[in-house]
């Protein structure tokens, strides 16, 4: 536990010093929610969206932008990257656990997650209007389980990639059909309904954080889902990680 | 008392017999030597010693200890350099030293650690923006922050400079006069030559020998030659003659002498009595390189 935090302190300090990647991480939803906010018409309510404001209604797929980035993508090339550098082996030297590292870095995942979903939500309400999320108990459900089921994507790449640039390469795809199905790219209404119902059932759960914030609360079947996936990603992962 | 012992040792990756059977012991104080080619199986065999490896066969004892049972007490006691180990690039030099020093129940000093290995005037400075020399230092420095009793030290000097390399010889040599035992793993003669109170040549997972680098010069490759320009004319047989000369030979008005043993002390004996003066003397041994190519059959790679 005193190594943990140990190496949770310089980890965050090596976190906060790599400026780019963590203004990226905590700002990019942000930035394209004002972006979008600045077009006078997307601020209008419209039917094709239940009444609600098109940036209202794309807010969640903005936090998908953040749980893809950090779950698939930071983090397993973080965790790849230390292992084919040794850094791992040689705190497997040490009276230290190397899965005090790794603990670190979910925390941190965690942290930067937790953090962008702030500042996404309080900048929609303050300058968009964007509302609050009006099932919040709903909310927080569907937010911790997709991150959960993406983060043990992430872990479960950085376990089978033996280099930094195997992690990369099954990272890339993973990210970018996250993206896709949550609505990133296309925004749902837009997708054809086949594929936007798909994206119901992809993690992180785009439906499900669209139900909770609009105000219903979210499927049952959505969050089981998520629930199954990060189980039995986070148990392959375990099963299939490696040190070294 | 041996402070680590290795009997019999074996361990295979799949088909791959890394380890066959080496056997040795390291005494406390002393820096042993792991020479081979690669491949050989030295870092395997290392590793197995670390605990980082469970041995397929055989036995490793390290004070007293078995590597894996009592892996959690001999994780304070051993410092371990591994071969190839790096650190994230933005991790500065002194919090690197200070968060592995947190580790351990008795830590070396971080900052008198940092001016020992001349890492001082680096202590904010990023991983990235270190040389190798320093790098290697720092790595140094990690296996030695807990205070170990024994530290195994894997390729430390391969990538380095000449002169990089000659300045970590003299630090490991400061190590062990405190009192750390040292196994070094190396595939550089010179660096064994230089260090090593014993070493262990492994090739092809067996150990072939195991002596000091000067026993196993002279008992492997035992051939010395003495080159001199007598200053008044030697009859041969005054040289021949003697027990440890094997060939005596004449190339212009040099006299190459060959032989075993204290070959220097005869000769200059015999001509000393016989009022001759050798000029230009020159005495050639085999090095732990010819030793080297006896046992295993290859050159050394460099």
């Amino acid at each position: 536990m005193h190594a943990f935090r140990q190496i949770l302190r310089i980890e965050t300090r090596l976190y906060l010093r790599d400026l780019p990647t963590l203004l990226t991480t905590v700002g990019l939803p942000t930035l394209i929610l004002v972006v979008i906010g600045l077009v006078p018409s997307l601020r209008k309510p419209d039917p094709t969206f239940d009444g609600q404001t098109f940036v209202s209604y794309f807010a969640p797929s903005l936090l998908v932008v953040t749980l893809a980035m950090v779950g698939v993508n930071t983090l397993p090339s973080v965790l790849a990257t230390y292992r084919e550098r040794g850094v791992l082996r040689r705190l497997a030297t040490t009276p230290a656990h190397p899965a005090a590292l790794l603990a670190a870095q979910l925390v941190l995942a965690l942290a930067g997650i937790l953090a962008s979903a702030v500042l996404l939500i309080v900048v929609g309400r303050l300058a968009f209007g964007v509302p609050f999320p009006r099932h919040p108990l709903g909310f927080a459900l569907a937010f911790v389980l997709g991150t959960a089921s993406l983060l043990a994507l992430g872990l479960l790449v950085a376990a089978v990639a033996r280099t930094t640039k195997a992690a990369q390469a099954l990272a890339v795809p993973l990210f970018l059909v996250t993206m896709f199905f949550g609505g990133v790219y296309l925004p749902r209404f837009l997708l054809p309904d086949v594929v936007a119902r798909i994206g119901d059932y992809t993690p992180p759960g785009v439906q499900a954080l669209l139900d909770a914030w609009t105000g219903t609360s979210p499927q049952p079947l959505h969050l089981a889902i998520m629930a199954v996936i990060a189980v039995a990603a986070g148990a392959s992962a375990a099963k299939l990680f490696r040190w070294e | 008392m041996s402070v680590i012992e290795v009997t019999h040792l074996r361990k295979r990756y799949g088909d791959l017999v890394a380890v066959d059977d080496v056997s040795f012991a390291v005494e406390p104080g002393e820096i042993f030597g792991i020479l081979g080619p690669n491949g050989a199986g030295k870092t395997t065999t290392v590793e197995c010693v670390a605990g980082l490896r469970v041995p397929d066969g055989g036995g490793v004892s390290v004070l007293g200890l078995d590597p894996r049972r009592d892996a959690a007490q001999l994780r304070q006691r051993v410092g371990v350099q591994l071969q190839e180990s790096q650190l994230p690039d933005r991790l500065r030099v002194a919090e690197a030293l200070e968060l592995y020093a947190s580790f351990y129940r008795n830590p070396a000093d971080p900052a008198a650690l940092m001016d020992r290995l001349g890492l001082g005037e680096k202590r904010n400075t990023a991983y990235k923006k270190l040389s190798g020399g320093q790098k290697q230092r720092l790595s140094i420095a990690l296996a030695l922050v807990g205070n170990p009793e024994i530290a195994i030290l894997d390729e430390l000097t391969t990538g380095l400079d000449p002169q990089a390399r000659r300045d970590t010889w003299g630090l490991i040599e400061q190590v062990r006069d405190s009192g750390v035992t040292i196994v070094l793993v190396t595939h550089f003669m010179e660096e064994a030559e230089r260090l090593c109170d014993r070493v262990a040549v492994i090739d092809r997972g067996l150990v072939v020998a195991l002596d000091s680098p000067a026993g196993l010069v002279s008992r492997v490759a035992p051939e010395q030659r003495i080159r001199f320009r007598p200053s008044a004319p030697v009859d041969d047989r005054l040289l021949s003659d003697l027990p440890e000369v094997s060939a005596v030979q004449r190339t212009g008005s040099q006299v190459v002498v060959t032989g075993t043993g204290d070959l220097l002390h005869a000769v200059t004996s015999v001509l000393a009595r016989h009022q001759i003066v050798a000029a230009d003397l020159r005495l050639e041994q085999s090095t732990l390189d010819d030793a080297f190519v006896e046992l295993t059959g290859h050159r050394p790679v460099d």
